[in-house]
């Protein structure tokens, strides 16, 4: 996927790199640390330039990628009154908030392990305001509002305006859109210093390649000082290669709650970042019935359609492709992962193995299927014990060496397979195995 | 535009990718294309010029250029671009040719190209009216005519699923792999298709669901239409008014992939990176809802479809939309190849007669042709037919430069060789390779030097300091007896020639402008016989229309010299033939005129 959040920390960070290249008139403090303890905490108040942790009131939140973080009562901004929480304080509340598992409002469920830290900052509703861009269809789109915080989530339509800004638009036609745009709402003496803001975010999100930048409120002090309380990004991760030194050193956290990557799939996806080929795997269920193993993002997807269509998704066990021309290597690795996963739970009913694929424009099948073939070797007791059907569908480039090498192998091994090439509907092995 | 592509549509591919080219032209081969679909290859780090590939059992020379606007300037017919570049270039490939312009369409192969230049730059095309297909996309066919790249995998796939002749069926996809799926699947259940383009799997890509479709429904040999989508995005909804408003009339048939997206919230991205649905209008369900609505045929699953495909194909056979379509001769491309060792491209002794550059030897050997030795070096050393005031000057420097006398050192080497018995051919060639740098050299120095200075726009002065500094005296300049006032005939021989015969002689007035000066300084810093003959050569092939470039090249693959050693070697062989006759002996040194200082070796 092209586009990855980012924790409100980096973000955060990616503005304060650049802000006096991009925010002329306006200042900005970056007082924010990210800390996955409150012992962290307590060491960072100790290195210079974080007295601050020790000098002002504090606010304390998880940072990890979820929203409505308030909502969730997941805001440490005061024990008795508002602005009066101190480092020890907040040291104590993270490790209290990540001693247990934690559920949200929205029900995912799972341990905080990061959270960020800043000054409390004092000020009034009339001094919040709401900005954000995103692209949406073919055109950016600037959102801005009189008001910040939770109230604009609650009458976004009447009281957010939105610019939409065509990609070839020039710099003074985005300007002259964003001043006309500008919400009428915001009190005269602060429109010019907003319009102003408005314009030079919009630049900065565009040229740091922001998917989708949200700063709810940004809060505007006197004498042109910015607060931004609270910020949710996105960033277009296939910019990467250019954008190396202005984003600085980004992480792209798994979203919370996401069940962490089994050793398996992270295997996996380890192999595939090191190599040209692409090799992806999700399990889905293990306990599920019918594995797949399937070449090509378009045929692994219609794969996972029709066996959800057909047999119900629960019997469903993973989703993957594996394409562009992996070694035989690779595919031998990817098959062993899946024989190996789809071999620990007994089903009465036995298994399905689909090893399913298009007709291939360039990868050689009968070179990928010599892979598939020495990971029969290793298993084909396991698949033998769990009574595994294989069905094989594939064309493309030397299929028929391919058919005719993985039949004689799982012959020759004992295994149950049938074996079919393009003159079969792609996906007609699911129904064939189903009706069985 | 109805029509993508057509049996004259020809590409420059950009990326020297030789299997995919090989592809493209074993295809070209089998339909019988005229031309092959290649015309350029443009290879920025390749210092060849040109790329072998087989056309049918034969083989062709494909011209490989250093940058899309050489490629462009010497192909202008090729109007396809075909972006093989990565990720991290295809945006600059692909504004550079928007920005040389004549392409129609551009298609980007590479995937992952920043979201924000994929939009700059598809923005850019729609502006300039070229059709973007991709980025990350395996292409486009128009079967029987063109085909990109890999689409339709090898040539055995490609007449299997019936893409080797135009079909009556319009196919877009996004995806690459079911894009050949799909025409097997319409190859057996219909009559194959009339041109597919599978759009690209990025977030942003170039032409949509939507172009393609409404430029189908202009192409008289589509007779209906087949989408494939995908869950995420909202282009199929374009199709859908598109339908609606009446701006489609022929049959769709179209089905969404990704209806198990809907069983899991978040965070599984099933298949490419524009298949993701941000709202419930964008799923599978939703979309091949709205498009059943809208009267588009769409099947109860993609297993079904290639059933909904048959009942569409059979109906528009019997109301006779749909013809039959003729099954046209192929021609088969051999199971073995052997790549050719050598390439000539100057003469051929296959036929009847052999041929210099394409002409009979008797039509250039007899006087009546009235063809010269210099007609002969023109076909065989430049294949062109120069006028006659060029071969008049190429052969006035052949016999300028055919002897000087026994005591240079190529004669000197020759008449020794002679005189120790060895054959005519062994004696020439002892002479032959004393010619370089000092021997006869100084034809190649002088025109390469001179045309530095010319090019350069260096005065005299500053060309006479530029040489000082590069430790050198000026090749061409100087003569051992001769001066001003008493000049080399042969020199003034030449110029004469030139300033009767030459359109203009440039270099030759600059070099004269620099022999004032040299002959100011000293009386036989003359413009000498090498000099003249190397700097009217430049002359020459600029009145011949050959580029800077070209001439540097002629310069520095020592074509000069190769006038002179043809023009001395008459010479040589005058002195071999001369020791011959006189039956001199063996040759050896007096040795009073050795200086011998020998002194015993040290030991270290």
């Amino acid at each position: 996927m092209a586009q990855k959040a980012i924790r409100e920390y980096d973000g955060k960070a990616i503005f304060a790199r650049h802000w006096n290249e991009y925010f002329d008139g306006f200042h900005y403090g970056f007082k924010s640390v990210l800390v996955t303890s409150g012992d962290e905490l307590r060491a960072k108040a100790k290195e210079h330039g974080f007295e601050w942790l020790n000098q002002e009131p504090l606010v304390a939140k998880p940072d990890m990628l979820f929203g409505k973080r308030g909502k969730n009562d997941l805001v440490l901004f005061r024990i008795n009154k508002p602005g009066d929480v101190t480092l020890e304080d907040a040291a104590k509340w993270i490790d209290e908030k990540q001693s247990h598992e934690v559920t949200l409002l929205s029900g995912q469920h799972g341990h905080l392990t990061h959270f960020i830290v800043e000054p409390f900052t004092p000020h009034t509703q009339e001094q919040e305001y709401y900005i954000s861009a995103t692209t949406v269809g073919e055109d950016d789109v600037l959102y801005m509002s009189a008001e910040g915080g939770m109230e604009v989530e609650e009458g976004w339509d009447e009281k957010v305006n939105e610019v939409h800004i065509p990609i070839s638009m020039p710099d003074s036609d985005m300007e002259k859109m964003v001043r006309s745009h500008v919400p009428a709402d915001i009190p005269a003496e602060n429109k010019e210093a907003f319009i102003s803001f408005a314009i030079q975010f919009f630049r900065f999100y565009r040229d740091m390649n922001f998917a989708y930048l949200e700063i709810n409120p940004i809060v505007m002090l006197e004498g042109g000082n910015m607060a931004i309380l609270d910020l949710v990004a996105r960033l277009d991760d296939t910019a990467g290669f250019m954008m190396r030194d202005a984003w600085g050193d980004i992480e792209f956290p798994t979203p919370f709650g996401m069940e962490d990557q089994s050793p398996e799939e992270a295997a996996i996806a380890e192999a595939d970042s090191k190599s040209g080929a692409s090799l992806k795997l999700t399990v889905l269920n293990p306990m599920g019935r019918i594995w797949t193993m399937v070449a090509g993002g378009g045929a692994s997807v219609v794969y996972a359609d029709t066996i959800a269509d057909m047999a119900g998704v629960e019997d469903l066990a993973n989703y993957g492709e594996y394409s562009g021309g992996p070694t035989t290597g690779e595919t031998r690795f990817y098959a062993e992962t899946i024989f190996d996963l789809m071999t620990r739970y007994e089903d009465p009913r036995g298994k399905v193995l689909i090893i399913g694929g298009a007709i291939a424009n360039f990868t050689d099948v009968a070179k990928t299927f010599t892979g598939i073939i020495q990971a029969f070797e290793v298993y084909a007791e396991k698949l033998k014990a769990h009574k595994t059907k294989i069905y094989v569908r594939r064309g493309g480039p030397n299929y028929e060496k391919g058919l005719k090498d993985i039949k004689e192998a799982a012959d020759r091994l004992g295994l149950d397979i049938e074996v079919y090439g393009p003159e079969t509907h792609v996906t007609d092995i699911v129904r064939m195995a189903l009706e069985k | 535009m109805s029509r993508l592509f057509t049996k004259d549509t020809q590409a420059i591919f950009w990326n020297n990718n030789k299997t995919a080219i090989q592809r493209m032209l074993d295809y070209d081969y089998t339909i019988g294309r005229e031309t092959p679909s290649v015309a350029a290859i443009v290879a920025p780090t390749s210092n060849s010029k040109f790329e072998k590939f087989f056309y049918g059992s034969d083989e062709i020379m494909v011209p490989l250029y250093k940058s899309t606007t050489e490629a462009k300037a010497a192909q202008p017919q090729a109007d396809v671009l075909l972006n093989f570049a990565s990720f991290r270039t295809a945006y600059d490939v692909t504004m550079e040719a928007l920005k040389i312009g004549g392409f129609k369409t551009i298609m980007i192969t590479a995937e992952g190209i920043p979201e924000r230049l994929a939009r700059i730059m598809n923005q850019a095309a729609r502006d300039a009216g070229v059709t973007v297909i991709g980025p990350a996309t395996v292409g486009a066919i128009a079967p029987g005519a063109f085909k990109i790249a890999n689409i339709g995998g090898t040539i055995d796939n490609i007449i299997n699923s019936k893409l080797h002749r135009a079909g009556s069926c319009g196919l877009v996809t996004r995806s690459g792999g079911l894009f050949n799926e799909l025409s097997n699947i319409i190859s057996i259940n219909a009559d194959g298709i009339a041109e597919g383009v599978a759009i690209g799997g990025d977030r942003f890509v170039g032409s949509v669901f939507i172009d393609n479709l409404l430029r189908m429904e202009s192409n008289p040999d589509v007779k209906y239409m087949v989408l494939l989508g995908e869950v995420g995005g909202t282009e199929e909804y374009k199709v859908i008014e598109a339908v609606k408003d009446g701006r489609i009339k022929k049959p769709i048939i179209a089905w969404c992939i990704g209806t198990i997206a809907k069983h899991f919230s978040s965070g599984v991205q099933f298949g490419h990176a524009g298949a993701s649905a941000n709202a419930e209008r964008e799923t599978a369900e939703a979309k091949n809802k709205a498009m059943a609505e809208a009267g588009i045929h769409v099947p109860a699953s993609f297993n079904d479809l290639p059933g909904t495909i048959k009942e569409v194909y059979e109906e528009l056979r019997a109301n006779g939309t749909i013809g039959e379509i003729p099954e046209p001769e192929l021609k088969p491309i051999p199971k073995t190849r052997r790549s050719k060792q050598f390439i000539c491209t100057i003469s051929d002794d296959r036929g009847e007669e052999a041929t210099y550059a394409g002409f009979p030897i008797s039509s250039v050997a007899t006087p009546d042709t009235g063809k010269g030795i210099g007609d002969v070096v023109s076909l065989l050393w430049f294949k062109k037919q120069y006028p006659k005031w060029a071969t008049e000057f190429i052969e006035t420097v052949m016999k300028t430069v055919a002897d000087h006398g026994p005591a240079v050192s190529g004669a000197h080497n020759a008449k020794v060789t002679a005189r120790a018995g060895k054959s005519v051919v062994e004696a020439l060639v002892t002479g032959l390779l004393t010619i370089g740098p000092r021997f006869g050299g100084a034809i190649d120095g002088a025109a390469k030097y001179f045309k530095y200075a010319d090019d350069n726009n260096l005065t005299p002065a500053e060309f006479l300091a530029y040489m000082k500094k590069q430790g050198i005296p000026i090749p061409g300049i100087g003569h051992r007896i001769k001066s001003l006032k008493n000049p080399d005939k042969r020199v003034e021989g030449l110029k004469k020639f030139a300033a009767e015969h030459f359109p203009r002689t440039p270099l030759l007035d600059y070099a004269l402008t620099v022999e004032q000066l040299t002959t100011s300084k000293k009386e036989n810093l003359i413009l000498n016989v090498d000099g003249t003959i190397g700097i009217l050569m430049v002359d020459m092939w600029r009145a011949l229309g050959y580029s800077e470039e070209e001439i540097d090249e002629f310069i520095e693959s020592g074509t000069l010299n190769a006038f002179f050693i043809v023009g001395r070697s008459i010479g040589f062989i005058g002195h071999i033939l001369d020791e011959k006759r006189l039956a001199m002996p063996m040759y050896r040194h007096p040795m009073d005129d050795i200086l011998y200082d020998v002194q015993k070796a040290e030991e270290i």
